[in-house]
């Protein structure tokens, strides 16, 4: 079995946000009223994250990073989850079974890299969005927590027409929707446990970091630090 | 027969049940206006989703599950200070524990609700028991707090049976409602044996139970890795500012129905005293509690714990902080610790600063982990919305309306612990003093006699 992984190179990273954008319509993750997007609800499976700010005003240069779901071999998330509607399944993907979530949030909660989003309303879209949901996710409903999930249903799809072709997977059949956007090609994913693969490459890199490593969670997504 | 007849030496006790005042009525109606708008709040919560408060990302817990561990903070006042006084044979205890243990029951039941009012999803709750998974702590959370409530009601209900058998045989209303209830309890000497052995078993048991409730809600923070939460201290520290909060509202209860319903001659001043010096211990032991944790994230100076830290100390939380150390720690340790303020109504401040202090305490504990989130996100500050507030004030006046209600059926006060304190225990408190001195006591010297001449 692959153990899908994901290596974002800061370097080649411009901070564009086509990888938020491609997230958020390929996910349907729901678009909310201008008044919960005031109030920190805006939601978001890829987020564009402002760590830190260089020089001073006006000449500023803040350095970002795409932040994803960090499919965590040893997630926090389900650990605490009463009713396992988050689980890894066996490609490592940190997985989310919506009809079954109740809403506790306690997963939030202990997500050290806070990338879980709740539903906090109804799904009430206008209807020229509704027109482009992508019809192999499935719309959540208000009330239960969602999060990146690899674009699994491209997994899903991948796999499926590998099968139906008599052929094993190759690498390049199963791509998330980021992935495929970025224009830049600054990230790379793949199989981890393959060592020929660019992700496994990249992420023996000396460059390569992991987002709060000190935890333990062990994050699949990492890091390739930018070098002036 | 109409109960005007009767006259018992405890009659006032009983007259709560019979009389009913006007302000009693204008109370109840005031009150289940608030309940009825907090229902109402709740309804428009789940007609439009958890949008409706003012929770946000990151802050995603916040006054349900403050308002949560609060009640289930104050439910300890009851069983586990009446277990213990009981096991410590503190006489004193005679007229307290019921009401400690009425307390328990309704607030365990209004903070048990809160993680359900909490729920996105509240229709899918019986997730839980087809799907439950043993290793999350909302799952021991849900077990230990069934159990506490299960146990704890008992513990009510098998102290009451006396009294409930005492009004049956005075007939009037209800007289079948009674009937039932008193399980056809006679006071003979075998049903006196087996229900005094009953109680023994029950108080030793629900201590450990009710220790393991709070700790378990402290694990529900402390098994997290968020700054702030991940500490082992939380389940201790929790018990603590539990039974902290549970004395003082057990005093409030008490000052207030002692007032309303004329039981000067049964809680005297000297109850409150004893009560008052045990706020005083538990209050020094929480504030030890609160210094080692906060001395310790200080000195290790991790820069996320930090965060936290700061935030409480001189940043957003601060205002809301140093109250707390006020009415937890400075108010209640002056005003009990001097003799001159150690009066019922000092005692009644302390307890109200108590009270305040422990909700804040829960605050300050819950909010500015979320706020700070280990990456840097941009937060704002969390405010309630009215659904929270609306949800709040009806949990309190739910629980008043519980106390109310009970009163209504039964008496507040155990009579039959009472009537027995008088005939019995006077003659056996200083029968045990007496063995508690140097030299024989009448007792053993016939006993060794007696087996002398076996």
């Amino acid at each position: 079995m692959p153990k899908y992984g994901m290596v974002i190179d800061l370097n080649k990273c411009s901070s564009c946000q086509a990888c938020v954008t491609a997230c958020k319509i390929e996910n349907n993750v729901q678009i909310v009223s201008e008044y919960d997007a005031q109030h920190g609800r805006a939601m978001f499976w890829m987020k564009m994250l402002t760590m830190e700010f260089e020089g001073d005003y006006p000449n500023i240069r803040p350095k970002t990073l795409p932040r994803n779901c960090m499919q965590c071999d040893e997630p926090s998330c389900i650990k605490v989850c009463p009713v396992r509607a988050t689980y890894k399944n066996e490609v490592g993907i940190v997985a989310q079974i919506y009809p079954q979530c109740i809403g506790c949030r306690y997963c939030m909660a202990n997500c050290p890299y806070t990338v879980k989003v709740f539903n906090w309303d109804r799904n009430e879209q206008p209807k020229e969005v509704e027109k482009c949901y992508d019809p192999d996710v499935s719309v959540r409903p208000k009330g239960v927590v969602e999060k990146c999930t690899f674009c699994i249903h491209r997994l899903q799809i991948a796999s499926e027409k590998a099968k139906a072709e008599h052929r094993d997977m190759e690498p390049g059949d199963y791509v998330p929707a980021c992935v495929e956007t970025c224009p830049v090609d600054a990230i790379s994913f793949g199989d981890l446990d393959d060592k020929k693969s660019e992700v496994s490459k990249e992420s023996r890199d000396y460059r390569s970091f992991a987002l709060l490593d000190e935890l333990g969670t062990v994050p699949k997504v990492r890091y390739l630090n930018a070098i002036e | 027969m109409s109960y005007q007849d009767l006259h018992d030496e405890d009659e006032v006790l009983f007259r709560p049940i019979y009389e009913s005042s006007r302000s009693f009525y204008i109370i109840v109606i005031v009150l289940t206006a608030v309940f009825l708008f907090g229902l109402g709040c709740y309804i428009r919560q789940l007609f439009y989703g958890l949008g409706a408060t003012g929770m946000d990302e990151p802050v995603s817990w916040a006054f349900y599950i403050i308002d949560f561990v609060f009640f289930i903070g104050i439910s300890h006042a009851g069983t586990l200070i009446s277990a213990i006084l009981r096991l410590s044979k503190a006489e004193w205890r005679r007229p307290i524990t019921r009401m400690a243990e009425v307390i328990t029951g309704i607030v365990l039941a209004i903070g048990g609700l809160h993680p359900v009012i909490d729920l996105g999803r509240p229709d899918r709750i019986l997730h839980l028991f087809e799907r439950g998974r043993l290793q999350s702590p909302l799952l021991w959370d849900l077990t230990s707090v069934t159990a506490y409530f299960t146990a704890s009601t008992i513990y009510l209900y098998i102290p009451m049976i006396p009294d409930i058998a005492l009004l049956r045989d005075r007939g009037g209303k209800l007289h079948n409602f009674y009937k039932i209830l008193a399980w056809g309890y006679k006071g003979t000497p075998k049903q006196k044996h087996a229900l005094e052995r009953a109680i023994n078993i029950l108080m030793v048991m629900v201590i450990p139970i009710a220790i393991s409730v709070h700790t378990i809600i402290a694990w529900i923070f402390g098994m997290t890795l968020q700054p702030g939460w991940h500490s082992t201290i939380f389940g201790p520290y929790f018990v603590v500012g539990a039974i902290y909060s549970g004395i003082a509202a057990l005093v409030i209860v008490m000052i207030v129905f002692r007032k309303v319903y004329h039981f000067e001659d049964y809680l005297k001043e000297i109850h409150f005293k004893y009560l008052g010096t045990l706020l005083l211990v538990v209050s020094l032991l929480w504030t030890y509690f609160t210094f080692a944790e906060f001395l310790t994230t200080f000195y290790g100076h991790e820069p996320a714990e930090m965060r936290v830290f700061l935030y409480k100390f001189v940043g957003p939380y601060a205002p809301f902080f140093w109250l707390m150390v006020l009415c937890n720690f400075l108010m209640p340790v002056i005003v009990l610790s001097n003799k001159k303020t150690k009066t019922i109504k000092g005692i009644l401040v302390a307890s109200i600063g108590v009270v305040v202090g422990m909700w804040l305490e829960r605050l300050i504990i819950i909010i500015p982990t979320l706020a700070n989130p280990r990456l840097p996100y941009p937060t704002g500050m969390y405010t309630p919305s009215i659904t929270e507030i609306g949800i709040a004030a009806a949990a309190t006046s739910a629980f008043v309306l519980g106390f109310m209600g009970f009163s209504k059926l039964f008496p507040l006060i155990s009579i039959w612990e009472t009537k027995e304190g008088r005939e019995h225990s006077v003659h056996e408190v200083s029968m045990r003093l007496k063995e508690y001195l140097p030299g024989k006591t009448e007792e053993s010297r016939v006993e060794a006699s007696v087996k002398a001449e076996i």
